[in-house]
């Protein structure tokens, strides 16, 4: 039934002008008469008590109307469960302003409410606290022998911990000719979105229990993860808040869990029976969850014809005292090479830091980063080609989890990426490629994620006027999910693009899941096509119903939606326009509501994964360490494109993020103080417009009938899990060393 | 960050005088540096004179051939204004290689002199910091130290107080080119040779410059010589664009033929001024350029050098950039 005619095509990101004229409003953009502005106050220890929090000063300004601590904080909900959100890893989620207790540098421990922004940020900056400090521990590799197993709780579902070991890995590489072992370390990052978090409580009068109405604007990469997480803590019914969230600045995984802002902001407007606003500063965005600090070891043994026979791949990160932070960094290797003989661990260690939280690609960026500058390696050692070796050692199934792939166009990756690249005209031998000062290295990775879907609901309504309007509660964090859900919704339903709106962001639409782990595309775009597909029913039967309806005795397989009309397939005069079903229909808009689930019984038998293919070139000055990225071609095979021009932005991003995580990007964190120091974005270096050069996308054609109706499997991480490897195969190939720490800067090349 | 007045001075003398009667009050030009550090309630002024209306926007000669570049032109104006650009292409390059062009917009010359070290601990008032407090001690030394200082970080006591450097570009290129600045206060007009304005730590780490309570920057003098046929400017960072210096070198030769005649060395990133060694730039009078001189000359400047761990890396990157510098002002590559 569905049509071609905007799926597939390059439309312009339809909430693009909003954005750039700034119509489009984000969180800390909504007003309301009589607003009331948070300022929120951080700890300065590690760990240890607050003995004394000294208020009066901040009190004793006019205008100042509170000061929360944890000694004056309402009551508030007493369960663990209570606070746990649809991101919540195994453990106790942190409970702002709960006790006298830090468990964390930075961790908030006072709001301040007060008639202006400004006044509230002075006030705050007359808050003192006295602490008894006690020792902290920040140092993942001084504490790697406290690692342990993760507990396993509702997240391990879609995380599941390494399996168990095949074959014998000792073994095996014993005996293999070919070995290459290698320790990797990488540093902490943060997600550092555009949009600083905030949240707008706009607050209305009421007599009911929960003492009013709430609606709450807030920063999150999913409304409903806010609205139960508020729900709960505050004790309020669904009936008296809705959480709306329309536009996202950038979320990268930061906005996958409620920050403390919502809290801070619920907390206040319910106290104080007044709207509240709660913005945080730059300064404040790294004092929630980061990609963890890992240690990671892999060790590969192969024939000395370059067939792999042993894998080991174990990291370590770091994780809070309160919460096992798990991704899955070690069982990519698994699924992509074929060794017999296999060991995988993951394993974690408690610090006194705040717990990790998905980040673009958590977990397998981490992972693929060195295990593909391994295979590198042994690739090397073996003489043959990178490309020729992985192809040698390619698998047609998942071999970890012995199923077959949906399907995997990854051979295909590697040939179109090689050619564009311009690969075959590489000397595999290091240093063997200069201009002046400069080195010049090729290098290139394989990088892959897993496709998932999710359960999500969405509504389509034709309304009177013979418009389609669909709505789910699902974001928009940049990726382009307005646009493409519109163009599944318009094809599905025969109508042109602007005919039809798409709603997001609010929990009066039905619910969808937080936006995170490439899963929108597939989940939500399922809901759509869904719902879209059973109004049409609706809409045939209502046809039929209509005097001298064309369709009295035909089916719904024999006719088709196409310009705005329902027509016969095999006579397209024979048609009724949709303008006339609504019409018909006693004046009243017809609507639908329906669930778009995965297809278990049809996914279980096989694993699910996007592939790409990267190609990097980079220069290494050979005096002075300076690494540019001057070329990178990533060939991406993730199923049907639904919009190549969002698509294609989405894989650009993630290269610009891999050159910022492979050169880049580090959280540093002093152990004196147990505190991240460069907090800020002149410090914290993120990859600027003068690092981005030539950057080339391809799509390979990968048909897949098994991921999901429509076939896609999500690009928000794809495009940047294999780019750091392949930056540091480059920056071998130029130089002849190994760095094995990321980000690579130029200290350690010198 | 504190509540503050505001005032708007109309003239030289009303902005002094301003700051005369309010001594906890603060010039205020572009702002880039300021406010940045106002919210941070590292900067707690009582109250801004704004000084941005104050006549000094403009970049004019001088008797005996050289450039005034008033206190309030902009780092983007003095970098793309064709004098500078043609006679003192090292200052150019050496603006146009700092912060980001819409901070080159607002920032000015006068306040690029005056901008504080971006130490990170400085920035935080959660750690100890001799410079934001003196007498609080310094957590770089042991701490993350990455961007700090390995030179001129002595004291009288012979223990380290601070290890901050000096983050501007363009006052790398100053020094090199031996500029004047020209100050006003409640005392009158003064001139500071740049390398007198900029100090060393010492044990008072909380005072970056010589410039006296009160005086206000009017302008900077460049003297005639710009070396423009023989200069480079080479900045070493963690990035392209948008970061601050792990080490750069400003450098500048007058030659014959092959044969060296005058030599300005002048390093960023490494200290608490831009660094400079005269004694160690006349090694290279009457010599013929080539890196085997470069390199002495490199080793010589560093001589003294001190790591402290996170930024040890410097003292060898520090000597590779000086050859490479020097090497490219030479033209030998
Ligand atoms: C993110 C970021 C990156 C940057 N990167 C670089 C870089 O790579 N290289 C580089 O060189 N710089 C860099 N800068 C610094 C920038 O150059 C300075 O902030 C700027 O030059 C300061 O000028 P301003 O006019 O904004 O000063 P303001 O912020 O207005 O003032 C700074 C100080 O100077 C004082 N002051 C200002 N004018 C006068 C005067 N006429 N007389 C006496 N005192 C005065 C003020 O009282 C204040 O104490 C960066 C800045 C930022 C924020
Ligand atoms: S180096 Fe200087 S500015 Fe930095 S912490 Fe030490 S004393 Fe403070």
């Amino acid at each position: 039934m569905t049509q071609q005619t905007y799926i597939g095509k390059p439309i312009n990101r339809l909430d693009g002008l909003d954005k750039v004229t700034g119509k489009a409003k984000y969180a800390a953009e909504f007003d309301t008469p009589n607003l009331l502005h948070g300022y929120v106050v951080n700890s300065t220890i590690a760990k240890g008590k607050i003995k004394k929090i000294n208020t009066q000063d901040a009190l004793g300004l006019p205008g100042v109307i509170k000061v929360f601590t944890h000694e004056n904080r309402p009551k508030l909900a007493w369960f663990d469960m209570s606070y746990k959100d649809q991101d919540a890893p195994p453990g106790s989620p942190f409970r702002p302003l709960r006790d006298a207790k830090i468990r964390y540098s930075a961790q908030p421990i006072a709001l301040v409410i007060a008639e202006t922004f400004e006044l509230a940020r002075y006030a705050a900056s007359l808050v003192t606290v006295e602490y008894e400090e006690m020792a902290h521990q920040s140092d993942l590799e001084a504490n790697r022998h406290r690692a342990r197993k993760p507990a396993s709780g509702m997240a391990s579902l879609l995380k599941p911990p390494p399996p168990k070991p095949k074959g014998n890995f000792e073994a095996a590489f014993a005996a293999a000719p070919l070995q290459v072992t290698g320790e990797y370390v990488h540093a902490v990052e943060h997600h550092n979105p555009m949009e600083m978090f905030a949240t707008t409580v706009v607050y209305e009068k009421g007599r009911n229990k929960s003492g009013g109405k709430y609606t709450v604007y807030d920063k999150t990469q999913g409304v409903t993860n806010s609205i139960l997480y508020a729900a709960q803590v505050f004790d309020i019914p669904f009936k008296d808040i809705r959480v709306i969230s329309p536009y996202v600045g950038g979320g990268f995984g930061s906005g996958l869990r409620p920050q403390y802002q919502l809290f801070m902001a619920m907390m206040a407007a319910r106290e104080l029976k007044r709207s509240v606003k709660v913005v945080l500063t730059r300064q404040q965005m790294f004092s929630f969850g980061h990609r963890p600090a890992t240690i990671q070891t892999v060790a590969l043994g192969a024939s000395a014809e370059g067939d792999m026979t042993a894998l080991y791949h174990s990291a370590v990160g770091e994780t809070s005292q309160f919460e096992d932070y798990t991704e899955i960094v070690v069982n990519y290797g698994g699924m992509l090479y074929p060794p017999e003989n296999v060991t995988l661990d993951h394993q974690i260690v408690s610090l006194d830091v705040n717990t990790p939280l998905d980040m673009r690609a958590p977990g397998g960026v981490t992972g693929i980063s060195a295990l593909e500058c391994a295979v590198d390696e042994l690739a090397f050692k073996a003489g043959i080609d990178p490309v020729e070796f992985r192809l040698k050692n390619y698998t047609d199934r998942d071999p970890l989890a012995d199923l077959p792939y949906s399907s995997k166009e990854l051979r295909e990756c590697f040939r179109q990426g090689a050619e564009r690249f311009g690969w075959l005209k590489r000397n595999p031998e290091p240093r063997s490629m200069r201009d002046g000062h400069n080195l010049i290295g090729w290098g290139m990775a394989t990088g892959i994620w897993e496709a998932s879907q999710a359960a999500a609901r969405a509504e389509a309504v034709l309304l009177v006027n013979g418009k389609l309007r669909v709505s789910s509660a699902t974001a928009d964090i940049g990726t382009g999910t307005y646009t493409i859900m519109t163009q599944i919704a318009a094809d599905t339903l025969g109508m042109p693009l602007e005919d039809v709106t798409f709603k997001l962001g609010d929990t009066d639409m039905p619910a969808a899941p937080i936006e995170g782990g490439s899963w929108t595309a597939a989940t939500v775009g399922t809901a759509v096509k869904t719902v879209c597909e059973e109004l049409a029913k609706k809409l045939f039967k209502l046809a039929r119903k209509m005097p001298d309806s064309p369709f009295a005795s035909v089916s719904f397989n024999e006719v088709v939606f196409v310009n705005k009309m329902i027509q016969l397939k095999k006579d397209s005069l024979m048609a009724v326009a949709l303008q006339s079903v609504v019409d018909s229909n006693g004046g009243a808009a017809v609507r639908q509501i329906s669930t778009g689930l995965p297809n278990m019984l049809k996914q279980r038998k096989y694993t699910r994964s996007a592939h790409s293919a990267v190609f990097a070139e980079v220069t290494v000055d050979e005096d002075l360490g300076t690494v540019r990225v001057t070329r990178i071609v990533s060939a991406v095979a993730a199923g049907r494109i639904l919009n190549p021009k969002t698509a294609r932005s989405q894989i650009l991003g993630g290269m610009v993020w891999g050159i910022g995580k492979a050169l880049e990007e580090e959280s540093v964190i002093d152990h004196q103080f147990g505190r991240f120091m460069n907090h800020s974005l002149a410090e914290y270096h993120v990859a600027v417009n003068a690092d981005v050069h030539d950057l080339d996308v391809i799509f390979v054609d990968e048909h897949d009938d098994i991921v999901n109706p429509l076939g896609v499997k999500g690009l928000g991480e794809i495009g940047l899990v294999g780019v750091p490897a392949a930056i540091a195969n480059a920056v071998f190939h130029a130089t002849g060393k190994r760095i094995r720490q990321l980000p690579i800067t130029l200290d350690k090349l010198l | 960050m504190n509540s503050f007045a505001y005032t708007r001075a109309d003239g030289v003398t009303h902005a002094v005088s301003e700051r005369a009667d309010e001594p906890t009050a603060a010039f205020v030009a572009g702002g880039t540096n300021l406010i940045d550090l106002m919210k941070e309630n590292v900067a707690r002024p009582t109250r801004l004179i704004d000084i941005n209306r104050l006549p000094l926007a403009t970049i004019t000669d001088t008797e005996n051939g050289g450039l005034r570049l008033g206190a309030l032109v902009t780092n983007a104006d003095t970098a793309y204004n064709k004098k500078v650009a043609k006679n003192y292409p090292l200052l150019s390059e050496a603006i146009l290689a700092g912060a980001s062009a819409q901070l080159r917009n607002m920032a000015t010359d006068g306040g690029n002199l005056m901008q504080r070290t971006r130490c990170y601990y400085f920035y935080d008032l959660a750690t100890p910091c001799n410079k934001r407090e003196p007498g609080s001690g310094c957590s770089a030394i042991n701490g993350f130290n990455r961007i700090h200082a390995i030179l001129g970080t002595g004291t009288p006591t012979g223990e380290v107080q601070c290890i901050a450097t000096h983050p501007s570009d363009m006052c790398v290129a100053l020094a090199a080119l031996e500029a004047t600045v020209r100050v006003t206060g409640p005392d009158g007009d003064r001139t500071i040779p740049f390398a007198e304005f900029h100090r060393l730590p010492g044990d008072t780490p909380q005072l970056d410059n010589t410039l006296e309570a009160g005086e206000l920057i009017t302008a900077i003098d460049l003297p005639a010589n710009g070396f423009s046929k023989n200069y480079a400017y080479l900045k070493l960072r963690d990035r392209a664009s948008y970061a601050f210096a792990l080490v750069s070198v400003a450098a500048a030769l007058e030659l014959e033929g092959n044969t060296i005649t005058d030599a300005r060395i002048a390093l960023g990133g490494v200290a608490h001024k831009p660094w400079r060694r005269p004694e160690v730039e006349a090694m290279l009078h009457g010599k013929s350029v080539g890196n085997d001189v470069f390199q002495t000359v490199a080793d010589a400047l560093l001589d003294g050098a001190q790591g402290y761990g996170h930024n040890t890396f410097k003292l060898e990157l520090a000597k590779r950039a000086i050859v490479r510098a020097l090497s490219q002002a030479a033209k030998l590559n």
